[in-house]
C-alpha cells in the first residue's frame, strides 16, 4: 500500500501532464508565443555548401555557388479549422543569405495553437515595394552594395532572389570569370503593369509535424529549400543558354522554379 | 481751390507712396530672412511630390543642398549631384550628349534636368523610378556615375564633422540613415523650381509677348502643345518621338515595363530652359535647336513604336514647319529660358 500511493501519483501527474500537451489553448490574437520558421539550403539530397563543391544541373552542366540570398515575407500559419493569423506586417519581412547561418531563421510570434498550414510569400509584397522610403528599414533597407545588394535603383524594386556561382559554361565576363548571375525580382509594376515574380508559398504542416505553439517552448518549422531546383525544377533552366537573368520576361521561369523549392522536413515543438 | 486740392492730392499720394515703399521694403527683407519652403506657382498645378511625408523644412533644404554638391556620394569622392546637374546649364550636363562620371566613365543618356521634379511621379528617361526619394540611389550606385554604396556614403557622412549636426537640425536625430539622405536630397530638389521665365511673366499677366513671339505660342499650342503640355511643358509621358533608334539601342521604357509597345519610348522632356540645356534627346544626339526641328520638320522616318501624333497620314512623319512659323516657334521656345533659375543664389553651392 505504502508504495501505491507515490506511483498512483506520479501516474496522475503523468496523465496531467499528457493531458496538457493535448489540450490546444483557446486562440487569441494578443497572447502570442514564439515560432521560428528555418529556411535550410539544400541542393538535391546533400548540404549546400558555398564555392567549394561542385553541383550539376539537369542540363548536365557542372557549378559551383558562390551566393544566395532571398526574401521571404508575409507570413501567415493556419489552424486546422482554418482560423489564421497574420504576423503584422512590420515584422514580416526576413532576408536568408547563405553566407550568414543566422539569417536562416524567421521568428514569428504567433498566438499559441496548433498550427497546420503555413504561407508565405518569396519576395517582397507590391504595397512595401512602393513605401515610402522611411518604412524600408532593416532589411529592407536600400543601402545595400552592387555585390549583396537587394535592390534596384534603376527600376526602383527588391531582387527577390539572388543566386550566383562559377561554371565552366558561363562565358568569361569582363573579368574573365565564368559567373552566372540570377537576380529575379518583379513586383508587378508601379503605373503600367510588367511581371510579376512573387510567389507564394503554401506549405502543409499535417505530415510532418504541426507547429504546437506554446508560450513556454518554441516551436521550429524546418523547411528544406532545394537551391538545386532553381536550375532544375519544372523548368530546366541551361547556364550556357542562360548565364545571366535579371529583369527580363525569362525570369518568369526562373521564379515558376523557385516555388518549388521549399518543403517541410519537420517541426521541432 | 483747384489748386489747393492739387497740392493736397499731391501730398496724399507722396504719403501713399512713401508708405507703400516702406512696406515694400520691410517685405523684401523679410522674404530674404524668412525660408518661404515649397510655394506652388500659381499657375502650376497641384504638385505630385508627397509633401506631407517630407515637408520641406529649412534645414532639410539647407542640408539637401550641401548633400547635392557633396562629392562624398562618390567613391573616390570626386564627383557630386551638381556635376552633371549644373546650375547654370538648367541643372544639366552642358555641351555632353552622354555624360562622364567617375574616372571619366561615360554613361548612356544625357543627363535630365533636375527642374520641376515634384510634378512629377516618375523619374529617368525611362521612368524606372517612381518616387523622388528613391532616385538619388541610381547615380551613387551606377558604376558609370558615382559607383558608390550607399552603405559607404551613410559612413563617410557619419564620420564628417558637419553632418551629423546638421542632420539632427533637418530631421530632429543626429543619426544618419537612408531615408533621412534620401528625404533631404528631395527637399533641395524640389525647391528647383523654374516659374520665373518670360512665358510666366505672361501667364501672370506680368508682361506681354511680342507679335513674334505671339505667332510662335499659337503655333506651339497647335503642333508641340500635345505632348510638351503646358505649364511644365511635358505631359510627362513616355512617347517615341521618331528620331531613330540610338547607336547604343537604348530600348528606353521597354526596359522597365517589358512590354513591346513601350521599345524605343522615353520621357517627353520639357521645353523650359532650352538656351542653357543643350545638347538635346535622350542620348544629347542634337547640338542645336535646329537640329531638332530639322528632324520634326523633313528627315523623319517610321520607327517601331512611333508616336501616332507624328503621323502625317500621308506616308511620312513629322511635323510640317514653315521657314516663317520657325523663326515664331524659336522667337517663343526663347521666352521659356528662365534666367532666374539658372542663377538663383539659393540653389547654387
Amino acid at each position: 500500500m505504502k508504495s501505491v500511493i507515490p506511483s498512483l501519483l506520479a501516474c496522475s501527474i503523468f496523465f496531467a501532464a499528457c493531458k496538457k500537451e493535448k489540450t490546444e489553448p483557446i486562440f487569441n490574437d494578443k497572447n502570442l508565443a514564439p515560432l521560428s520558421v528555418e529556411f535550410d539550403n539544400i541542393v538535391g539530397g546533400t548540404n549546400l555548401y558555398l564555392n567549394n563543391t561542385t553541383y550539376t544541373n539537369a542540363s548536365g552542366e557542372d557549378y559551383t555557388i558562390s551566393l544566395v540570398q532571398y526574401y521571404v515575407s508575409n507570413f501567415r500559419v493556419y489552424k486546422a479549422d482554418g482560423t489564421s493569423y497574420t504576423i503584422p506586417q512590420n515584422d514580416s519581412y526576413f532576408l536568408v543569405k547563405e553566407s550568414d547561418p543566422d539569417t536562416r531563421f524567421a521568428r514569428l510570434k504567433v498566438p499559441e495553437g496548433d498550427y497546420t498550414r503555413l504561407v508565405f510569400i518569396l519576395g517582397v509584397d507590391s504595397l512595401r515595394s512602393t513605401l515610402d522610403v522611411d518604412q524600408r528599414t532593416g532589411v529592407l533597407d536600400p543601402s545595400g552594395g552592387m555585390d549583396d545588394g537587394m535592390y534596384w535603383g534603376w527600376n526602383s524594386g527588391y531582387i527577390f532572389f539572388k543566386f550566383e556561382g562559377m561554371s565552366d559554361v558561363a562565358p568569361a565576363d569582363g573579368s574573365g570569370q565564368h559567373k552566372f548571375r540570377y537576380h529575379i525580382g518583379g513586383f508587378g509594376g508601379y503605373n503600367a503593369p510588367t511581371i510579376n515574380n512573387i510567389r507564394e508559398i503554401s506549405i502543409d504542416l499535417t505530415a510532418a509535424g504541426e507547429a504546437k505553439v506554446r508560450k513556454d517552448r518554441s516551436s521550429n518549422i524546418h523547411l528544406m529549400v532545394d537551391i538545386g531546383k532553381v536550375l532544375s525544377g519544372q523548368n530546366t533552366i541551361s547556364i550556357a543558354t542562360h548565364p545571366s537573368v535579371m529583369f527580363s520576361d525569362f525570369s518568369v521561369h526562373i521564379a515558376d522554379n523557385l516555388a518549388g523549392m521549399f518543403t517541410h522536413d519537420h517541426t521541432e515543438n | 481751390m483747384k489748386k489747393r486740392t492739387n497740392a493736397l492730392l499731391l501730398i496724399l499720394s507722396f504719403i501713399i507712396l512713401m508708405v507703400s515703399c516702406k512696406k515694400d521694403i520691410r517685405g523684401l527683407e523679410e522674404d530674404l530672412r524668412k525660408f518661404l519652403g515649397f510655394e506652388k506657382p500659381v499657375h502650376f498645378p497641384e504638385p505630385a511630390y508627397h509633401f506631407d511625408t517630407n515637408p520641406v523644412t529649412e534645414a532639410g533644404f539647407k542640408l539637401g543642398r550641401k548633400l547635392f554638391y557633396e562629392p562624398r556620394l562618390s567613391r573616390n569622392n570626386t564627383v557630386s549631384c551638381g556635376s552633371c546637374h549644373i546650375q547654370s546649364s538648367g541643372f544639366t550636363h552642358h555641351g555632353h550628349d552622354v555624360s562622364h562620371g567617375i574616372d571619366d566613365r561615360l554613361g548612356r543618356r544625357n543627363a535630365p534636368p533636375i527642374m520641376n521634379l515634384a510634378w512629377h511621379g516618375t523619374f529617368n528617361l525611362d521612368g524606372g523610378v517612381f518616387d523622388l526619394d528613391l532616385q538619388p540611389v541610381v547615380p551613387i550606385t551606377t558604376f558609370e556615375e558615382m559607383d558608390e554604396t550607399l552603405d559607404n556614403v551613410l559612413e563617410k557622412l557619419r564620420a564628417h564633422p558637419e553632418y551629423p549636426s546638421m542632420f539632427r537640425e533637418a530631421f530632429g536625430s543626429p543619426e544618419i540613415t537612408t531615408a533621412t539622405l534620401l528625404k533631404a536630397l528631395s527637399q533641395f530638389m524640389v525647391m528647383c523650381i523654374s516659374s520665373n521665365s518670360r512665358y510666366d511673366s505672361v501667364m501672370r499677366n506680368e508682361a506681354v509677348f511680342t507679335a513674334t513671339e505671339q505667332a510662335g505660342y499659337t503655333i506651339f499650342q497647335r503642333k508641340c502643345a500635345s505632348c510638351h503640355k503646358e505649364p511644365l511643358f511635358t505631359d510627362i509621358s513616355y512617347r517615341n518621338n521618331g528620331i531613330g533608334i540610338g547607336f547604343n539601342g537604348d530600348p528606353g521604357r521597354y526596359g522597365v515595363t517589358l512590354d513591346e509597345s513601350d521599345r524605343y519610348k522615353f520621357k517627353v522632356p520639357s521645353l523650359r530652359n532650352l538656351k542653357y540645356t543643350a545638347p538635346y534627346m535622350h542620348d544629347g544626339r542634337f547640338y542645336t535647336l535646329d537640329a531638332v526641328l530639322d528632324k520634326y520638320a523633313g528627315g523623319m522616318t517610321y520607327v517601331q513604336n512611333i508616336d501616332p501624333l507624328l503621323d502625317k497620314g500621308n506616308g511620312q512623319y513629322g511635323i510640317e514647319l514653315s521657314a516663317e512659323e520657325r523663326v515664331q516657334l524659336k522667337a517663343f521656345l526663347n521666352t521659356l529660358n528662365d534666367e532666374h533659375f539658372v542663377r538663383n543664389k539659393l540653389l547654387a553651392e
